[in-house]
């Protein structure tokens, strides 16, 4: 167990390969719990979501959810989220552990008339069941419930009226739902869901698995300092819907060029595993270094990580170096995802 | 679960060091393999260093994490495991025995006293 964002999280429950294939060809289930949820109505909600966050929330059907970003003055990451559209003034956005706080008084600090937001991250639990049989695990746990389509989101109520929110979402390249209920009847959930065959994976599996995909994680490869734009994540910014936070950076970004981008590195000779925080040079000269690094276990074990790189290394097949403890290992940059699913 | 062979002595950083002899393998314990998770990575250190008891002297690379191994006893490092860097599941699988990482050529015996037996070694966890 290990400390994380003031939760004790496993990192592993038998073992972090066996649980990253039991995702990939199966199906596991990963506790989410530190997660935070916010609800978000009124009849002003949606200009004011517009203009805080970076995706267009005006596109969403009711039932339908999007990616989206969270950005300060600087166009800089404050966070990484998910807002589901659950009624026509309706919203739920699931946000990262670390920052509900922030997340909470930033939003909080910019409220307006005829908008309420309600940080309700301590009344839930949650749980993702991910991987291609997790459809079978949702039929077996929930039946006679309807699977939301992709990216959706549906409501039950249950249990002496107790909500349920089922999301189809997920953080691992993988077919799957995310599940959130009553912080009381987490376990028993759990325990529905395992019985139905999901394994449980821990944060381990959860890392190389968004880490073969080129899913960023909040605190290593998104920062205040950086924008969407560098993240590679310009396809969930919508510029043309009008002012938001951080959007006068973003267009000045897109006019004048990108100071840097988060780039896929791949190591090509035999070596060590590499990770957060190594050098990452070219020319023998230092170019950055690695926000995220690990072993991938669908890529043969592969050394795969992100940087953030000048721009004329964005492109595939770039000859690197990366310092492991004061040896340098051959590495190239290479497209995102690492990992795609055979077809 | 591997029992460790009588005479190794552990450190509270999780290496064993055989006892007995002037030359001792050194690795680490079943605990420290299990938490550690596979190991994909060895590096070792050269053959002829003169180390000092708590000088980190190796790395084993996990999926999980990089950790720090650190001598159990001062002396010359004078064998290396060659088998595990081409095969680090060794350590995983055989902790106590093919899974050894270096030999050390003790400086003082005595000094391995202050090591744990495997009783009160596991007593720590």
């Amino acid at each position: 167990m290990v400390p994380f964002a003031g939760w004790k999280m496993p990192v592993q429950y038998t073992g972090i390969t066996e649980e990253h294939q039991a995702v990939r060809s199966g199906v596991g289930i990963f506790d989410i719990s530190h997660m935070g949820q916010f609800l978000v109505s009124g009849s002003a909600s949606m200009d004011w979501l517009n203009g805080l966050l970076t995706n267009g929330v005006h596109k969403l059907e009711e039932g339908q959810g999007q990616y989206t970003l969270m950005l300060n003055e600087r166009g800089g990451v404050i966070d990484d989220l998910i807002v589901y559209r659950t009624g026509p003034e309706e919203w739920f956005l699931v946000v990262n552990a670390s920052k509900i706080a922030e997340d909470r008084e930033w939003m909080q600090a910019r409220l307006v008339p005829d908008v309420a937001l309600a940080d309700e991250s301590p009344a839930f639990a949650g749980m993702a069941v991910q991987g291609p049989q997790a459809v079978d695990v949702f039929g077996k746990a929930l039946p006679g419930e309807r699977m939301p389509s992709r990216n959706g989101v549906a409501m039950i109520a249950r249990r002496n009226g107790g909500k349920c929110v089922i999301c189809r979402t997920g953080y691992t390249g993988e077919d799957g739902f995310e599940f959130f209920c009553p912080a009381t009847e987490g376990p028993e959930w759990w325990n529905t869901f395992v019985a139905a065959g999901a394994r449980p994976c821990g944060l381990g599996a959860r890392d190389t698995l968004r880490l073969e995909m080129g899913y960023p994680l909040n605190g290593n490869d998104l920062s205040p300092d950086r924008t969407p734009l560098e993240a590679g994540l310009g396809f969930f910014v919508d510029l043309e819907k009008g002012a938001f936070v951080g959007r006068t950076v973003l267009t000045e970004q897109k006019a004048n060029g990108l100071p840097s981008k988060l780039t896929g590195v791949r190591v090509t000779e035999k070596g060590p595993p590499i990770r957060a925080h190594y050098a990452v040079f070219a020319g023998g000269a230092q170019i950055g270094e690695l926000c995220s690094g690990g072993v991938a276990p669908s890529l043969g074990g592969a050394g795969i990580g992100m940087a953030y790189l000048p721009p004329d290394f964005a492109t595939p097949g770039k000859v690197l170096e990366i310092d492991v403890r004061g040896r340098r290992f051959a590495a190239e940059t290479v497209k995102k995802p690492f990992y795609r699913r055979p077809a | 679960m591997p029992a460790a062979p009588a005479n190794a002595r552990f450190a509270t950083s999780h290496e064993w060091i055989l006892t007995g002899t002037e030359i001792s393998p050194v690795g680490i314990s079943e605990h420290a393999q299990v938490e550690l998770g596979e190991v994909v990575y060895v590096e070792l250190p050269e053959v002829g260093r003169q180390v000092k008891a708590g000088d980190s002297v190796a790395v084993v690379d996990s999926v999980k994490a990089a950790s720090d191994i650190y001598s159990p006893a001062s002396g010359e490092i004078v064998e290396v495991n060659q088998e595990i860097t081409s095969n680090s599941s060794l350590v995983n699988e055989d902790p106590y025995g093919a899974g050894w990482l270096f030999k050390i050529k003790l400086a003082d015996p005595s000094e391995l006293g202050a090591l744990l037996d495997e009783t009160a070694y596991k007593a720590l966890y």
